[in-house]
């Protein structure tokens, strides 16, 4: 089976300035993959490229057998494809409803939308109880649910996470991976997870890629790479 | 007398809030698409008075169309009924709102999308030359002289003779035109699905764009609905004013994109709450400082609350959290 995204020699940058190299990475359906790496490596500019939201220089980018660079990215999702971004987005002004009905913007089944906002609160059950407030008040944790959640309102079949951990408290984090764990486990949905905290990331994914300086320097099954001396050096403080 | 609380001195003073709140309303209507447009693509629209300008044109040749004379063309009808009247009203709103919305989702289409990604200052600069041309196709149309503008509604008064207070059919025009549009607009922005999605772009359109909104329809559409308020503003203006001129568009311009700021530029309701306050501190100014006073106290009072609240009266003081 083809996998459901291939991204191959993927070139892209802001200004004058390349950020990506040369990047080439899949995932296969119903897998977790995971992108690891220092400040600067890349790994915001691939998960953009990815979405539309940064058009690629040279390289390809195919999801689902859908060539993306012909794909405006608002298009995008429309295919299956949602981000939960670096910074977690969400609308400071909206309510945390009206967030997670942006998430579904794109979809035109009012019932499903109702159900699916439902579920999002027996999986975040937090929001259920925020759902009147401004997202802009809501902690760091709780955003980031949000930010997840407004991406599972796509419904999508591959998720890309870029740094859901990011100054979290350690209990929202196990949470917060136990859930992308139980969507890939029970639904089935591909992920390309991008971490800074590389061990818990490996720990989930079932394949991980290092990135450096615009480029994919190593990449192998998760427990190798988690377990490779030069890994653990450099990314996991040995 | 200011201080004698007699009632020649509160006739006055409702007087004075009547007109100063019409005035204001008018104002809030171009003021809207000041602020609407600013909070979407933080651009501010120098333009916009200029359309307004023009949409004032647009209404005298609908006049001189329907045979009232105007431009150079004579009046064929005298007395015209009221049913005349309000069918050239609605004429009016039903060709300039239109017109003026699509002049402005043009000009966004042709001069601004091209520069979206540019540094702030090209857009601005570019909105400073559209109001140029604006003006100069204003000049055209009407000449350089003040242009009179056939006073179609009548300055009767509604209220009864011993109240000591006007309220007049041209009052109640501008009333009647002005305040449901801005309910309308709240309504649809609180709860459309394209509202929130023009919400959703201004306060992040990197996010807005994961979601799937296609942030340049929305910013289009953003400036379609401004442009069709101000089209509205200008119908009522110059029905209300009667007298209009090439150069209108730069003092009204000044008193909304005041009036934004004043409110909290990117904000609706401040937009309308600036609107109010700017017509109520003219008329009060006027009466009860001198006619002269008034640019000043607009401009002094927009000074003090910048000073104090520097987001204006309803922008957030509160840095949110990242």
């Amino acid at each position: 089976m083809p996998p459901i995204l291939e991204v191959a020699g993927l070139r892209a940058g802001y200004g004058p300035i390349d950020a990506l190299h040369d990047v080439s990475l899949t995932v296969d359906e119903g897998e977790i993959v995971t992108m690891i790496g220092a400040n600067g490596a890349g790994k915001t500019t691939t998960l953009m490229s990815v979405s539309g939201v940064v058009r690629p220089r040279a390289g390809r980018v195919t999801f689902g057998g859908n060539d993306l660079r012909t794909f405006p990215a608002h298009e995008i999702v429309k295919l299956g494809l949602a981000q939960s971004p670096e910074g977690r987005k969400i609308f400071p002004r909206l309510t945390v409803l009206e967030n997670l009905q942006m998430g579904a913007f794109t979809r035109k089944d009012p019932p499903g939308i109702a159900a699916d906002i439902e579920k999002m609160f027996g999986m975040f059950p937090i929001l259920n109880e925020r759902k009147g407030q401004a997202g802009g008040l809501l902690s760091g944790g709780q955003q980031q649910m949000l930010a997840i959640a407004r991406a599972l309102m796509a419904r999508p079949k591959l998720l890309l996470l870029d740094e859901p951990s990011l100054g979290l408290a350690p209990q929202i984090v196990t949470q917060i991976f136990g859930v992308i764990r139980d969507l890939n486990q029970n639904q089935g949905m591909s992920v390309l997870l991008v971490e800074q905290n590389a061990r818990m990331a490996l720990k989930v994914a079932h394949r991980g890629y290092v990135l450096e300086t615009g480029r994919v320097t190593f990449s192998d099954k998760a427990d190798v790479v988690l377990n490779d001396p030069r890994i653990r050096a450099a990314y996991l403080g040995e | 007398m200011i201080f004698a609380a007699d009632s020649a001195f509160w006739q006055a003073f409702t007087q004075q809030t009547i007109d100063g709140l019409a005035f204001g309303a008018l104002i809030a209507l171009v003021a809207l698409g000041y602020t609407m447009v600013y909070g979407i693509v933080e651009l501010i629209n120098f333009a916009h008075g200029d359309l307004f300008m023009l949409g004032c044109f647009l209404s005298l040749t609908i006049l001189a169309a329907f045979g009232l004379g105007g431009l150079g063309f004579d009046a064929t009808v005298k007395d015209p009924s009221p049913v005349y009247v309000a069918v050239i009203l609605l004429t009016c709103l039903l060709v300039a709102m239109p017109f003026c919305g699509a002049l402005n989702f043009a000009v966004d289409w042709v001069v601004y999308k091209p520069l979206r990604t540019a540094p702030k200052l090209a857009p601005l600069v570019s909105a400073i030359g559209v109001s140029f041309i604006f003006m100069n196709v204003g000049l055209f149309w009407g000449g350089a002289q003040d242009v009179n503008f056939p006073n179609l509604i009548p300055d009767t008064n509604l209220m009864s003779e011993g109240s000591g207070i006007r309220f007049t059919y041209k009052d109640a025009m501008v009333f009647g035109v002005t305040v449901p549009l801005m309910i309308g607009l709240t309504l649809f922005v609180q709860y459309s699905r394209l509202g929130k999605a023009m919400r959703a772009t201004a306060q992040n359109p990197t996010a807005a764009k994961l979601m799937g909104i296609d942030t340049n329809k929305v910013i289009g559409l953003t400036f379609a609905i401004g442009g069709a308020l101000a089209g509205a503003g200008a119908v009522v203006y110059a029905l209300k004013v009667n007298t209009i001129s090439y150069t209108m568009g730069f003092q009204n311009g000044l008193y909304a994109f005041t009036a934004a700021v004043l409110g909290g530029i990117g904000r609706i309701p401040g937009a309308v709450l600036g609107g109010l306050i700017i017509g109520l501190v003219r008329y009060y100014g006027s009466a009860y400082v001198g006619e002269t006073w008034a640019g000043a106290l607009i401009f002094g009072i927009l000074i003090l609350i910048l000073v104090f609240r520097p987001t204006g009266l309803l922008g957030s003081t509160t840095r949110e959290k990242v």
